[in-house]
């Protein structure tokens, strides 16, 4: 019963620890998604390339697919660039590309001068879709499957880690689905 | 006069920042209750400071998505429901009560009453209830004499000790 006095103590001081071992390894800036499991919202916009054609995600109904948002003014977005395009070349997922509050001209230079890797690419200049989305910070990745349902969100740069461990095992899992 | 320019031009750029979301002829009821929804709302590049005051680009587009919404007859929880629908419990600044953040509400409390339940265990350990009945009077004066004659004489037998407190 006297060990007891030292045994709380212990138990509780234990427990802190464990706790601050799993805390202190996250990121306390990043929001999750509230769209985990949701359906992916709805719209219609103009593409980058053609002011006359439009998208909308119900197109990729039956298809696993991502929405990556960029834009031109966005340096980590040339971070990831390199790791898209490599995935279009190897044909591994469908990229549908979101420019966030971008200029139309700006947004095709940097397609040009870095690499295409979208299917195609919608233009959202007011932002309008990304607050849907609730996209805070560029760039973003979203993978959605099948249904249209939003599975996952890559917060910041797609790293090759992410890549590998989170990504590609997902987009394997939803496409066998 | 380099001093009262410099003042002047530090006066006027906040106005700038202030641009993009002005409209021509502001309603104050529309901008009052603006005021007060951003207030509340976390802006998330910053994280620290609030809708209302941020000059970040997404807080600016939220400003004006608030104001749209107030004009068209939104109540305030219906614009928090659009917020949070959108990015979650986080960017409300008072978090709402529900079984995930239950400990955060209660847990200070809780924790407050557990101190004074140990305070409260310690303390009765510590000194049990005395248990002094009423001293009768004859009692009284013997006590009294035994107190007073321990108070001249340092020990019942031989001479007083030195105290050992002065040297």
């Amino acid at each position: 019963m006297r060990a007891l006095k030292f045994i709380i103590p212990l138990a509780v001081f234990v427990g802190l620890v464990a706790f601050f071992a799993v805390g202190l390894t996250r990121d306390p800036r990043e929001v999750p998604s509230p769209f985990i499991g949701k359906p992916a919202p709805a719209f219609t916009l103009q593409q980058l390339h053609d002011a006359n054609a439009t998208f909308d995600p119900a197109q990729m109904r039956g298809k696993v697919w991502l929405l990556n948002v960029w834009a031109s003014w966005c340096v980590s977005c040339r971070v990831e660039h390199p790791l898209l395009v490599e995935m279009s070349r190897k044909n591994l997922v469908p990229i549908i590309g979101l420019n966030y509050k971008d200029q139309r001209d700006d947004g095709k230079q940097w397609l040009d001068k870095f690499g295409n890797p979208y299917t195609l690419s919608v233009f959202d200049v007011e932002g309008k879709v990304g607050i849907d989305y609730g996209v805070y910070g560029v760039p973003e990745t979203f993978v959605i499957d099948k249904q249209g349902v939003i599975r996952y969100k890559q917060i910041g740069p797609i790293t090759p880690e992410a890549l590998d461990k989170t990504l590609v095992p997902l987009i394997r899992k939803l496409e066998a689905a | 006069m380099k001093a009262l320019l410099a003042a002047l031009m530090i006066a006027l750029s906040t106005s700038a920042f202030a641009q993009a979301d002005e409209v021509a002829n502001p309603d104050p009821a529309v901008e009052q209750r603006l005021k007060d929804l951003g207030e509340e709302l976390r802006c998330l590049v910053c994280q620290n400071q609030t809708i209302a005051d941020s000059n970040a680009p997404l807080a600016l587009d939220l400003r004006n998505q608030i104001r749209t919404q107030v004009k068209q007859g939104k109540s305030d929880d219906e614009i928090r429901d659009y917020m949070t629908a959108r990015y979650g419990d986080f960017v409300l600044y008072k978090p709402p009560f529900k079984a995930t953040t239950a400990i955060l509400w209660i847990g200070p409390f809780a924790l407050v009453a557990l101190g004074l339940l140990v305070f409260l265990f310690v303390i009765r350990r510590r000194r049990p209830p005395p248990a002094a009945a009423a001293v009768p009077q004859e009692r009284r004066a013997q006590i009294e004499a035994l107190l007073d004659e321990s108070g001249r004489a340092e020990t019942p037998r031989g001479p007083p000790r030195k105290d050992p407190r002065r040297s």
